[in-house]
C-alpha cells in the first residue's frame, strides 16, 4: 500500500458533503422563544460507603441545586475544572444517572412525568457524544452497524437503518464505502470521533450534549472536528450543550457560556459579556490562566493559589471563598445566590460582591469592574 | 554548576537519533533522524502531536524504552556520558542523579504504598549515600521549595491523600531532590487543571533558573511551550521539522507544519469563522510517505517534495526549517505565497505527483 492509498483514506475527511439548512423546524412545538431545555433545580449528591456496615459516611456533591435553561438553537458552552460536576451534570440531563431532586423540561414537555416526554422520546430528542471514541463504540460492531443501531431499536427496519448510517457517515466527512465496514479499531482518533457524532445524529435529535467531546483529538484534528459540529450545526438545526475545560474552545464555539465550580454555578451569561467583563472572581481567574502562544507575553504570577477544594465538604456559604483573594466573613455565613433569569442576554454571577444587600465590603462595586475602569484610566 | 568551565560544550548533543518499534506484524519507525544539541541551563520544548515520535526521542535519552522491542541508533551524549554505550548498571547511576523525568501522571509515576517522604528520600539515598534522617531533611527542604502547602504533614502523605497539583509538585520534587543536570518532563501539566497548570508552569521556570538545570520539555500545547521555552523543536512523523528559539518558531514560523499547527489552534478573535485545519491526519508510521512526511497535507506542496526528505536549512540565525520552500514561505505567510486556498488540499493526489 504506498501512501497515496492512505492519502485517499484522508481525502474524503476534508469536507463534509452538507446540503442547505432546512427552513424552520417542523418538530418545534414551544416557538422559537421557549428555551430547549429548562433544568430547575438540579441535585446530585454520591455516597460514600465506608465503616464497618458499609453505610454512607459522606456525601460528594457533584451538583448542587443547578438551575439554567438552554435556549433553542443556541451553544451553551458549560466550563470548569475537573470536578466540578459538569460531566455528572451532562449525565443527569440525558438522565444515564438518576437525579436526587430536580425538575427537566425539554420544549414545554416535562421529562419522566405523566403526560410529559418518555425517556424513550427524549433519548430521540437528546443526544451525547463522549471525550473517549474509542470506549463509546461497540468494539465488536462495524461502525456503520454502531450507527445504525439506535434507528433499528428505535423499530426502523434494517435496510432502511443502514441507509441513515450511510447517509449521515457521508454528512460527517467518512465515505461510507471505505470506512462503513470497518471497526472502531482500524480508525484514527479524529474519525472514531466523526463516527460518534455520527452516531448522536442518527434520530435525527434536536439537541447534542458534547462532553469534551474535542479534548482527547491532536490540535489540527480538534480543529477539523470543531468546523464539522459547527456545520452540522447550521445543517440540521441542532443546539448544543458544549462541555469542555478549554477557553479557547468554548469562546469559539458557544452563545452563552455557564461556569461551574464544585458543583455550582457561580457565573452565566452571554460569551463577550463573560470573556470581556467576568463578574465572579472565579471566572477571572479561569480566563487569567489562559496561556499565549507569545513568548514575549509570558503569566508572571499565577492569578490564584491551590487546587479546587475536595466536593466531599465543600467551604460553607460560598465555595470559592478558599481561594478568593476578595474573601470575607459574610462569604463564609452565607452563600451568595445567582438569582433568576430568563433570556438570552442576561449575566449573571454568584457573588457577594455582586449583590448590594449582601453586607460585603465591596458589595455593588466588584473590584473586577473597578479594576478594568483603572486600568483605563491609567492607560490615558 | 554542571558547566565546569567548558560553557561552549553543550550539555546534550543527539546526532542522527533513530528509534523503530519492531513487532511481528510490523516495524513502526518512530523516530527518523533527531539531531539538536543543548546548552546547559537551556529549556527546550520539544512540541508535536501524538506519534509524532516526542516522547519516543526523549525516552531514548535514558534508554526508557522496551529493551527488547525498540531498536535505537545514533549518538547521544549527556554530560560526560556517551548513553548509547552505557551499561544497564551504569544507566541506574545515572538515571535519578545527572538525569531525572517528570512524567505526565503523577498517580501513576508515584508508587501508592509509600509516603511522599520516603520516595523522596530513596532517591537522595540511593544516589548520595546519605542516612535516611538527612534524606528525610532533604525531601523536607524540597516539598518547601515546591511550595506544598504544609509540608512536614505532606511528607508522611501517601499520593492517593494528595490532589493532582500536589502530586505534581511532588513529582517535581522526586526529581530534583539530586539536583540533576537534566531534567526531562513528558507533558507534565496536561493533567492538570487551568489554574494549575500555570501555578506548575511558573514554579518549574523558578526552579529550573535557581537549580540551572536544562529541561527538555515535551508538549503538545503551544500554549505551554510558549510559557517555558528557550528554544522549540517542532516535531513530525518522527523528524524536527523546525527548530528554533521560542520567539522566532512560534512568531515568525517557517515550516507549513507549524504554520498550519498555529492557525488552528483555537484562540479567542476567530468566532464564526472556519478555522483553518490541517486536513488530513498524520501519516502511518508503518508505511512513511516518501519525501517530505507532511507533503500529503501541505498546502504549499509541490512534485519536488516526495522526491527526498527536505535537509534542514536555516532560515535565520539559529532559526531552522526542514522545508525546500521554507526560503519562500516567510513571505507566504505574511503576504500571501502564490498557491491554491481553494482547492482543497488532499482532493486530487495525482495533481500533486505530476
Amino acid at each position: 500500500m504506498s501512501h497515496w492509498d492512505l492519502m485517499a483514506e484522508h481525502a474524503p475527511a476534508a469536507r463534509p458533503k452538507l446540503g442547505t439548512v432546512p427552513p424552520g423546524d417542523p418538530r418545534d412545538r414551544g416557538g422559537k422563544a421557549q428555551p430547549m431545555l429548562i433544568a430547575t433545580g438540579v441535585t446530585k449528591h454520591f455516597d460514600i460507603l465506608g465503616g464497618v456496615l458499609n453505610r454512607p459516611v459522606a456525601k460528594v456533591r457533584a451538583v448542587d441545586d443547578v438551575s439554567f435553561c438552554v435556549l433553542k438553537g443556541e451553544t451553551l458552552g458549560i466550563v470548569g475544572e475537573s470536578g466540578c460536576g459538569k460531566s455528572t451534570l451532562a449525565r443527569l440531563l440525558m438522565h444515564l444517572l438518576p437525579m436526587d431532586s430536580g425538575e427537566l423540561i425539554f420544549d414545554g414537555d416535562g421529562v419522566g412525568e405523566s403526560g410529559g416526554l418518555s425517556l424513550r422520546d427524549l433519548r430521540r430528542n437528546l443526544q451525547m457524544v463522549f471525550q473517549d471514541s474509542y470506549s463509546s463504540l461497540n468494539p465488536r460492531l462495524p461502525v456503520q452497524d454502531s450507527i445504525a443501531y439506535g434507528p433499528r431499536v428505535h423499530g426502523m427496519p434494517r435496510a432502511e437503518a443502514r441507509a441513515v448510517a450511510r447517509e449521515l457517515l457521508d454528512k460527517v466527512g467518512l465515505d461510507p464505502d471505505l470506512f462503513g465496514a470497518r471497526y472502531p479499531h482500524e480508525l484514527s482518533g479524529g474519525q472514531k470521533q466523526r463516527v460518534n457524532v455520527a452516531r448522536a445524529l442518527a434520530l435525527h435529535p434536536r439537541m447534542l450534549i458534547l462532553d469534551e467531546a474535542v479534548s482527547a483529538l491532536d490540535k489540527s484534528v480538534e480543529a477539523q472536528v470543531l468546523n464539522l459540529l459547527r456545520q452540522l450545526k447550521r445543517h440540521f438545526n441542532l443546539t448544543y450543550v458544549f462541555i469542555s475545560h478549554d477557553l479557547n474552545v468554548v469562546q469559539y464555539i458557544s452563545d452563552r457560556v455557564l461556569v461551574m465550580y464544585l458543583g455550582q454555578i457561580v457565573e452565566i451569561g452571554p460569551v463577550e459579556e463573560i470573556y470581556r467583563g467576568p463578574r465572579h472572581p472565579y471566572t477571572r481567574a479561569l480566563l487569567d490562566s489562559r496561556l499565549t502562544m507569545d513568548p514575549n507575553d509570558r503569566v508572571e504570577e499565577a492569578p490564584i493559589t491551590g487546587d479546587p477544594p475536595n466536593p466531599i465538604n465543600p467551604p460553607s456559604g460560598c465555595r470559592f471563598r478558599t481561594r478568593c483573594p476578595f474573601a470575607e466573613e459574610v462569604c463564609a455565613a452565607k452563600a451568595p445566590a445567582l438569582g433568576a433569569w430568563a433570556d438570552r442576554d442576561s449575566h449573571l454571577a454568584a457573588c457577594h460582591m455582586e449583590d448590594a444587600a449582601s453586607g460585603h465590603s465591596r458589595a455593588g462595586r466588584s473590584p473586577l469592574a473597578c479594576e478594568a475602569a483603572g486600568a483605563t484610566m491609567g492607560a490615558a | 554548576m554542571s558547566a565546569n568551565g567548558e560553557a561552549a560544550r553543550p550539555l546534550v548533543e543527539v546526532e542522527d537519533l533513530r528509534v523503530k518499534f519492531v513487532s511481528r506484524e510490523a516495524t513502526v519507525q518512530a523516530v527518523n533522524g533527531v539531531s539538536f544539541a543543548m546548552k546547559s541551563g537551556e529549556v527546550l520544548c520539544i512540541i508535536g502531536e501524538s506519534g509524532s515520535g516526542k516522547s519516543v526521542s526523549m525516552r531514548a535519552l535514558i534508554r526508557l524504552l522496551p529493551r527488547r522491542r525498540a531498536v535505537i541508533s545514533g549518538r547521544m551524549r549527556v554530560g560526560e556520558h556517551d548513553i548509547m554505550a552505557l551499561t544497564e548498571r551504569q544507566l541506574t547511576d545515572i538515571r535519578g542523579s545527572q538525569i531525572a523525568m517528570i512524567f505526565q501522571e503523577p498517580m501513576t509515576a508515584l508508587d501508592p504504598v509509600y509516603t511522599i517522604g520516603e520516595q523522596i528520600a530513596e532517591t537522595v539515598m540511593r544516589h548520595e549515600g546519605c542516612s535516611r534522617q538527612a534524606a528525610l531533611e532533604r525531601a523536607l527542604y524540597l516539598l518547601q521549595r515546591v511550595k506544598v502547602p504544609s509540608p512536614e504533614r505532606r511528607l508522611k502523605a501517601y499520593p492517593h491523600e494528595l490532589s493532582g497539583g500536589l502530586r505534581q509538585r511532588a513529582m517535581i520534587a522526586v526529581a530534583l531532590s539530586c539536583r540533576p543536570a537534566l531534567l526531562l518532563a513528558d507533558e507534565p501539566t496536561t493533567a492538570l487543571d487551568a489554574t494549575v497548570q500555570i501555578q506548575v508552569l511558573i514554579l518549574l521556570r523558578e526552579l529550573q533558573k535557581e537549580f540551572g538545570t536544562s529541561v527538555i520539555f515535551v508538549t503538545h500545547d503551544l500554549g505551554v511551550a510558549a510559557q517555558v521555552a528557550d528554544t522549540i523543536a517542532v516535531m513530525y512523523a518522527g523528524r524536527i521539522v523546525e527548530y528554533g528559539s521560542a520567539r522566532d518558531v512560534l512568531l515568525a514560523p517557517r515550516h507549513p507544519y507549524t504554520i498550519g499547527m498555529l492557525a488552528s489552534t483555537v484562540h479567542g478573535e476567530m468566532r464564526d469563522k472556519d478555522i483553518e485545519a490541517i486536513p488530513g491526519s498524520p501519516p502511518d508510521l508503518r508505511r512513511l510517505p516518501p519525501g517530505c512526511s507532511f507533503a500529503p497535507r501541505c498546502r504549499y506542496a509541490v512534485a519536488a517534495c516526495t522526491a527526498g526528505v527536505p535537509e534542514s536549512v536555516a532560515v535565520a540565525p539559529g532559526h531552522f526549517a526542514a522545508c525546500i520552500r521554507a526560503g519562500e514561505i516567510v513571505a507566504g505567510a505574511a503576504a500571501g505565497l502564490p498557491h491554491d486556498a481553494a482547492r482543497p488540499p488532499l482532493d486530487r493526489p495525482q495533481a500533486m505527483l505530476a
